[in-house]
């Protein structure tokens, strides 16, 4: 049928002999067949309607707390019926379409996807047409400061979004500070470095994390909280001093052998904690950064660039563990001003 | 059959005409859609499995839509600190934010929401799925080709879209793997050069986490983004009704036609019913299948993480990607450069969309073909593409191996720093095997079926010679499959651009040309052409008069009865 369209088919090897002669189905030549057919899917679609009226009762009957078989009995029953009766109605609109419906395939003619060439010619001449009557290029002035207007109407939307966040601060610190007391993250008690032994990992918090004020009500709360923990949160270590090779500078920044880093990565900032005694390395569990703890915090694999900040420890009058200062180098992930906001944190020390 | 009779009776004589007049009229006296509808209702649309994984990405976003609206009557979008109070008694008197309590809320106390939840949450994970295959699917058979190029771009926009807003419902829960997940992207933005620090604190509205972000993801989960999906999903249907869908070539099927069902009823019965189906099944597996149990996880903590982290399957390229990246930093005048975060965060992704957004224009300009296509093509007879795209997929499946690399590791007892540095090398060595070894699976395949029209295909009957030697016979294949077989486009001539013209000047872009030609070569290289007119004249001489016995295996022949007799009807 379509010979005489395609004009390209003398050159091919083997000519299209058409379309296939229609095969009836069973459903076409015996009406029992068909009747058969039609009782299958008329019960396809009773049965979904039971189930729906099923998710009804079990949504009034099943108490939250029952389990069926390991799950919530609520969750499975409300998925089964419903996915169960979903499923059947589907199946049966698709057997339906299949077995009953008509199946004669229809050919329809494709158009290709250009309109005619006088509809694109007049097309043209409208554009041209309006534009002409715009005076759009004749009237240069009029429409170069139209779009200036326009360009100026991106400026109000551009500054109207400055109030999405403050201008970048704050990030060369955090809320260490000297004299503030290491605690345990989890139960807020200051660090003895008696409480440690060789290989043992703490995850630590700044004090200011637990600390109330006269009324009870936490210093640090919600956000600022988060925030605060997002660049504070420490690990506390213990090694044998002999196994520690501290750089220059770091000798007096651990406290037999106890030393403490930034448990942020310097990477992308997730809080690393996986800690391998025998080779003292800590891994972080989302990108496997490896950094030396006895080497400074060096990394020795993985992505991140930058060593894990260490904080200088000390001790106070009561023998617990204390930062002697802010950690000296950038926590958390690097960022453009990095460099110019280590400078400064250099120079204050 | 009742039914072709009644076809023949006029419209406004049936029952039906009768009862359906009156509305029609007042509508179409109203719409004037009539117009619309007559070409419409029963248009035609072919069939195959092929064209069913697009509508699979479809009805999971309508389910999405539903069970999306049925969480937002509860869900709130704040990260105002509460203390929980509710029917998941270990975290009793716990503080967490509005958005993890209201969360924990739908899961354990309103009847339903559990399902819903994991429902909305399995039918993202099968939405981007979908798209993927329905993607892939429309690359392997050239289906992207003119005039469907457009299409071809909003459905990629449509990938990137989903996996965006897959990533923001993903963080809206607010629980301590989504935390992470949101620390990561706020590590991601932090590494854009220049701006970094600037983008950070106007998107997190302050310090990472701030207070705003899970409010913003929200508005940008069930508003913005929804509302790209919808406009760009009716722009991809309305151009696909207007350029008629492809078709597999056939008997009786060319690029002037399109074969198959009507839309009403069969199609329509076909495809919504298709709908309930997909509902049905996620609905199942919302029973059945837990996903992200964020009580599981607890309140996020900047302080905490679970070991074996891990975003949802399609981010997983990119998670692979910034693991496997070496550590480079660098400081450009005072100003320092992440590229051990940016490359594999921005750049990578960045690469891969816009390789598949030119891939189409790349193609016509090497093939310099320019003509419209509406008759798919098989894998193997464009052994290029087909080769291209399978490289694709292998960088994009060793970046996933990456983004496993520790629970490949701890499952398989293998090293991890081994694994690692495999994929930092299978990156760039996989993809080029792949190619090589799918290219020659692809003229393989092109030579079996050149095989198959020229010597006919394997009958089974094994002939014995009177010198006692063996030989099996062969029938020529039904002319319809060969025709099939046959039913592609013939390999271009490939000639040299002219370097000069006929005066000996050189002639214009002629390096360009030269680059055009060379790729055009590489292209066609290797590629099979199908016979020519003379080769299957010749094979059916040879096939009927072999040795002069001829072989009555014709059209008709059935295959071969269980005592070795040809079976002929």
């Amino acid at each position: 049928m379509s010979d005489e369209l395609d004009t390209r088919q003398d050159a091919e090897p083997i000519k299209d002999p058409g379309l296939p002669e229609h095969l009836y189905r069973p459903q076409d030549v015996d009406e029992s067949q068909a009747r058969r057919t039609e009782r299958q899917i008329a019960w396809m679609f009773r049965i979904a309607a039971l189930l729906l009226l099923g998710f009804c009762f079990g949504y009034f009957l099943i108490d939250k707390d029952e389990t069926f078989l390991g799950w919530s009995a609520q969750n499975f029953t409300f998925g089964m019926t419903l996915g169960g009766a979903l499923l059947l109605m589907g199946v049966g609109i698709i057997q339906w379409a299949k077995k009953l419906m008509g199946d004669h395939e229809m050919v329809e003619m494709r158009h290709p996807s250009a309109s005619s060439a006088e509809d694109r010619a007049a097309v043209l001449q409208d554009i041209n047409d309006g534009v002409k009557e715009s005076g759009f290029g004749r009237r240069p002035m009029i429409r170069n400061s139209l779009l200036g207007a326009m360009g100026a109407l991106g400026l109000p939307a551009i500054v109207l979004l400055r109030d999405l966040g403050p201008l970048p601060h704050g990030q060369r610190d955090t809320v260490w500070k000297k004299g503030m007391r290491l605690v345990n993250d989890v139960t807020g008690t200051p660090i003895k470095p008696s409480d440690m032994q060789v290989g043992q990992l703490v995850n630590g918090e700044p004090a200011i994390v637990y600390e109330v004020d006269a009324d009870g009500e936490r210093v640090l709360h919600g956000t600022e909280l988060l925030q605060a923990k997002s660049k504070a949160a420490i690990i506390v270590v213990r090694m044998r001093p002999e196994d520690i090779t501290p750089s220059k500078g770091r000798e007096n920044w651990g406290i037999d052998g106890i030393l403490c880093y930034s448990k942020i990565c310097t990477h992308v900032g997730c809080p690393i904690s996986l800690w391998e005694q025998q080779t003292h390395h800590l891994l972080c569990p989302c990108h496997q950064s490896t950094f030396d703890l006895a080497d400074n915090g060096k990394v020795v694999f993985g992505p991140a660039h930058r060593p894990l900040p260490q904080l200088p420890l000390g001790l106070d009058d009561e023998g617990y563990l204390i930062a002697m200062s802010d950690f000296p180098e950038i926590v958390a992930p690097s960022y453009p001003e990095l460099a110019r906001d280590q400078k400064k944190l250099d120079n204050k020390a | 059959m009742s039914t072709t009779e009644q076809e023949y009776t006029p419209i406004q004589d049936t029952g039906f005409g009768k009862k359906a007049a009156g509305p029609v009229e007042w509508l179409d006296d109203r719409l004037g859609l009539a117009g619309v509808a007559k070409k419409n209702l029963r248009k035609v649309f072919p069939e195959h499995w092929s064209f069913m994984l697009g509508e699979i990405a479809l009805w999971s976003f309508v389910v999405l839509l539903l069970t999306g609206v049925f969480l937002t009557f509860w869900y709130q979008p704040s990260m105002t600190e509460v203390e929980y109070q509710g029917s998941y008694l270990p975290f009793n008197g716990l503080e967490m934010s509005s958005a993890y309590k209201s969360t924990l809320d739908i899961s354990f106390d309103i009847r339903g929401g559990l399902l819903i939840r994991q429902i909305h949450h399995w039918a993202a994970a099968l939405f981007v799925a979908a798209m993927m295959v329905h993607m892939l699917r429309v690359m392997f058979t050239g289906a992207y080709r003119k005039p469907r190029e457009i299409n071809w771009l909003i459905g990629l926009t449509l990938l990137l879209l989903g996996l965006v807003e897959g990533f923001a419902g993903y963080s809206l829960p607010d629980d301590l793997l989504s935390g992470t997940g949101l620390r990561f992207v706020d590590g991601l933005i932090r590494s854009i050069p220049l701006v970094g620090s600037y983008a950070e604190f106007f998107i997190f509205g302050g310090e990472f986490p701030g207070d705003e972000i899970i409010p913003r993801l929200y508005m940008a989960h069930i508003l913005l983004i929804p509302a790209l999906l919808l406009g760009l999903i009716g722009a991809h249907m309305l151009l696909l009704v207007f350029h008629k869908h492809t078709q597999w070539p056939g008997p009786g099927r060319t690029e002037k036609n399109v074969v198959g069902y009507p839309m009403l009823p069969v199609y329509a019965a076909k495809a919504g019913g298709f709908f309930f189906v997909v509902f049905g099944f996620l609905a199942v597996m919302g029973a059945l299948l837990q996903i992200n149990p964020i009580w599981a996880y607890g309140p996020y903590n900047p302080s905490e993480v679970t070991a074996g982290s891990q975003p949802d399957w399609y981010m997983g390229f990119v998670e692979g990607a910034v693991r496997v990246m070496p550590n480079w930093e660098s400081t450009i005048f005072g100003s320092t450069v992440s590229w051990n975060v940016f490359i594999p965060g921005m750049i990578l992704p960045g690469i891969f969309l816009t390789v598949g957004m030119l891939w189409p224009f790349l193609e016509q300009w090497i093939t310099g073909d320019k003509r419209e296509h509406h008759l798919l093509e098989r894998p193997r007879n464009a052994p290029f593409r087909t080769a291209f795209i399978v490289a694709g997929m292998t960088a994009y499946a060793v970046l996933w191996i990456g983004g496993g690399n520790d629970i490949i590791a701890t499952k398989f007892g293998l090293s991890l720093n081994a694994i690692t540095r495999f994929v930092q090398v299978g990156f760039f060595v996989a993809p080029v095997i792949a190619f090589m070894v799918t290219k020659r699976i692809c003229i393989g395949l092109q030579r079996a079926d050149a095989n198959r029209i020229l010597h006919g295909y394997e009958t089974g009957v094994i002939e014995r010679t009177p010198d006692g030697g063996f030989s099996e016979r062969h029938a020529p294949l039904p002319a319809g499959s060969q025709y099939t077989l046959t039913a592609h486009d013939r390999l271009p001539a490939l000639e040299a651009p002219a370097e000069t013209d006929g005066n000996g000047v050189a002639a214009p872009h002629g390096r360009v040309a030269k680059v055009q030609s060379w790729l055009r070569a590489r292209y066609y290289d290797g590629a099979l052409d199908k016979p020519t007119v003379e080769d299957v004249h010749h094979a059916e001489e040879h096939l009927s008069g072999h040795d002069g016995h001829p072989v009555e295996l014709g059209d008709e022949f059935q295959g071969v009865s269980e005592t070795g007799i040809p079976r002929v009807h």
